[in-house]
């Protein structure tokens, strides 16, 4: 696994002395589909916040392109190709579609308060590049019309893509996606399989998702890694996973999760 | 779903109501156009309609609109509360008295000193300061507010607590700006300058970043925004337009003293910014000139005026908490 895009290995975390990631090796490749699973409170999230700088782990290393992430901050991160979207939406509010988007350029772009005021011609380019890039991404997650609206009054379903076409503007190789099926109803989860496939297929970008919704995460995923109380307990492909003994018994500890393993 | 959440959302009806027509005119781009025409043809007559009193008081408030629109840089878009702003006015202010009076050099040439100094105070302020997640910046700017005017009573450059005074009123390619009606159009300048540099900054990628960490922090992080940097600069740029307007409010008086830097001021020019409705210009300028027209316009209530003139206050605040000027988000 040497040659992978991401690589975590031996990865602790504990918060006041309740551990919450306990050695976890995990991997992605480039251009992979990988799906992180588990009982809530597993630990998914807080793998994704180690991952992206908002947690620090206390032991363990994080690579992504053979580069050290663990030092680095947040934006460093997501400017090293990395983005994310969050469990819980987090649009940024009274602005619109298109505002929500450009966010994702600014660690691609330069221009500060001189460009602001003189607006030289190379901060109008970055401008129209900026205005460019987000109707383009707006345009990939397929929401179209509605653009002048502020983006929290879409209907729920399209503000969620609306927080990839956002991760997608800052031009990442691995996109991590929190339960992004959260909500949806049967139609938009077919919708988005099919988004994240085309997000790996015509943009190659590696593609990172913790999904409750096990009938997606058997559909869309190449490998899939089941985290229970932070330790890794399994890694394969579906049909491994689903006949995993281990993986069984963690999902029979909750009450409604027997019936959720299957297809 | 997550409509209504919005602060202020269907509470007021009456004034609601009032504000419904004043969104349409400025979203109508020929009504607005017209409107800024008329406002600009006012600002040229004021002076010979209302006579020299009424136009010391409306320098004053332009001045304040500067004020105002530099604070509404730092609380209204990156949501930062500073608490002791005037601390900027009064480095812009009294970089003028002490290059001038002191040092003999050019009233001009005090400008990019000042900003200069403004820009690295605002960055030994806020540097350490805007590290920290939470509203230490409020004390702590707070605390640089006092800690400038006291300096300022108790340093001999500075005049102790009496002041400078005798600052000379300053040429500009041969026209000498001298009487209070040459002081109103420069202020008037000022002021035009501050609102073209703060619709600008408004509509770029520096602003569009203020707004981002002001709604959300953490999303704008994982975004690629550097929190820090990001209100460092809109600190910093409040802090220069707030030395500007000190180094014009010093050659408009020609005196200065530590008592115009106090705490109360830095309330006044924030007050100014929340009632115009943080963030929005147009609310800014009306907030700039309520807060300093509405005490002299209530002049003939004589006493009373202070306090119908708090009364009043309050009461825009409590049914308009989100400020006077309309806000985004009403296309639903
Ligand atoms: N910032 C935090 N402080 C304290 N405990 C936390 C924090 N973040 C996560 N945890 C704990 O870590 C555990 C795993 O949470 P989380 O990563 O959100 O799980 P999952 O996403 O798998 O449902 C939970 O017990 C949660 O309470
Ligand atoms: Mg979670």
């Amino acid at each position: 696994m040497s040659g992978a895009l991401l690589q975590l290995t031996g990865v602790g975390l504990a918060f006041a002395g309740n551990r919450v990631l306990d050695e976890v090796d995990f991997a992605v490749p480039e251009r992979g589909i990988v799906s992180l699973i588990g009982p809530n409170g597993a630990g998914k999230t807080s793998l994704f916040n180690c991952i992206t700088g908002f947690y620090r782990p206390h032991v363990g290393a994080i690579t992504f392109g053979g580069h050290d992430l663990r030092r680095l901050k947040p934006h460093r991160i997501t400017a090293a190709g990395i983005a994310r979207t969050f469990q819980n939406l987090r649009l940024f509010r009274e602005m619109s579609v298109p505002e929500n988007v450009m966010s994702g350029m600014h660690c691609r772009t330069h221009a500060g308060a001189f460009g602001a005021i003189f607006r030289p011609p190379r901060q109008r380019a970055e401008e129209a590049e900026i205005r460019a890039t987000a109707a383009e991404c707006l345009r990939f997650v397929d929401i179209a019309g509605d653009w002048n609206r502020v983006a929290t009054t879409l209907p729920y379903g399209h503000q969620r893509r609306v927080e990839i076409a956002r991760a997608l503007a800052t031009r990442p190789r691995l996109l991590l996606l929190d339960e992004p099926a959260a909500g949806l109803h049967g139609g938009e989860k077919q919708e988005l399989i099919a988004l994240i496939n085309r997000i790996r297929d015509e943009r190659g970008i590696a593609v990172l998702l913790i999904e409750h919704d096990t009938g997606l995460v058997m559909k869309v995923s190449e490998r899939i890694s089941v985290l229970d109380h932070g330790v890794m307990i399994a890694e394969g492909t579906a049909k491994e996973i689903q006949a995993n003994p281990r993986v069984i018994e963690a999902y029979l500890g909750q009450e409604d999760a027997g019936a959720d393993l299957e297809l | 779903m997550a409509t209504d959440d919005r602060p202020g959302a269907g509470t007021t009806p009456a004034l609601a109501r009032l504000a419904g027509p004043l969104a349409a005119l400025a979203d109508n781009a020929a009504a607005r156009r017209a409107g800024i025409v008329a406002l600009l043809a006012l600002m040229v007559v004021a002076p010979f309609v209302f006579g020299e009193y009424a136009t010391v008081i409306l320098t004053n408030a332009l001045l304040y609109v500067v004020l105002a629109l530099g604070l509404n840089v730092v609380v209204g878009y990156a949501g930062l509360l500073d608490l002791g702003y005037a601390a900027f006015f009064a480095v812009g202010a009294y970089t003028v008295g002490i290059l001038t009076l002191r040092v003999g050099v050019n009233f001009w040439l005090t400008l990019p000193v000042a900003v200069c100094t403004a820009a690295l105070a605002g960055v030994i302020i806020g540097g350490p300061t805007l590290r920290l997640r939470s509203d230490y910046l409020a004390i702590v700017t707070l605390g640089f507010g006092e800690i400038v005017r006291i300096s300022a009573r108790n340093m001999s450059i500075t005049g102790m607590a009496s002041g400078l005074s005798g600052i000379h009123q300053p040429w500009l390619f041969g026209w000498h700006i001298a009487t209070p009606r040459d002081f109103y159009y420069l202020f008037c300048v000022l002021a035009i300058l501050a609102v073209a540099v703060s619709v600008r900054l408004a509509d770029s990628r520096l602003g569009r970043a203020w707004l981002y960490v002001r709604y959300d922090e953490d999303a704008a992080e994982a975004m690629g925004i550097d929190r820090v940097r990001v209100k460092l600069a809109a600190y910093v740029t409040g802090a220069i337009f707030g030395a500007l307007g000190g180094v014009f409010f010093a050659v408009n008086l020609g005196a200065i003293s530590p008592e115009s830097f106090s705490f109360t001021q830095s309330v006044l020019i924030l007050m100014a910014v929340i009632l115009g409705g943080m963030g929005k210009i147009p609310g800014v300028i009306l907030g700039a000139m309520i807060v300093i027209l509405g005490p002299e316009l209530l002049r003939s209530l004589g006493e009373l005026r202070l306090l119908v003139f708090a009364v009043g206050l309050l009461l825009i605040m409590l049914f308009r908490p989100s400020g006077i000027w309309p806000g985004r988000g009403r296309q639903q």
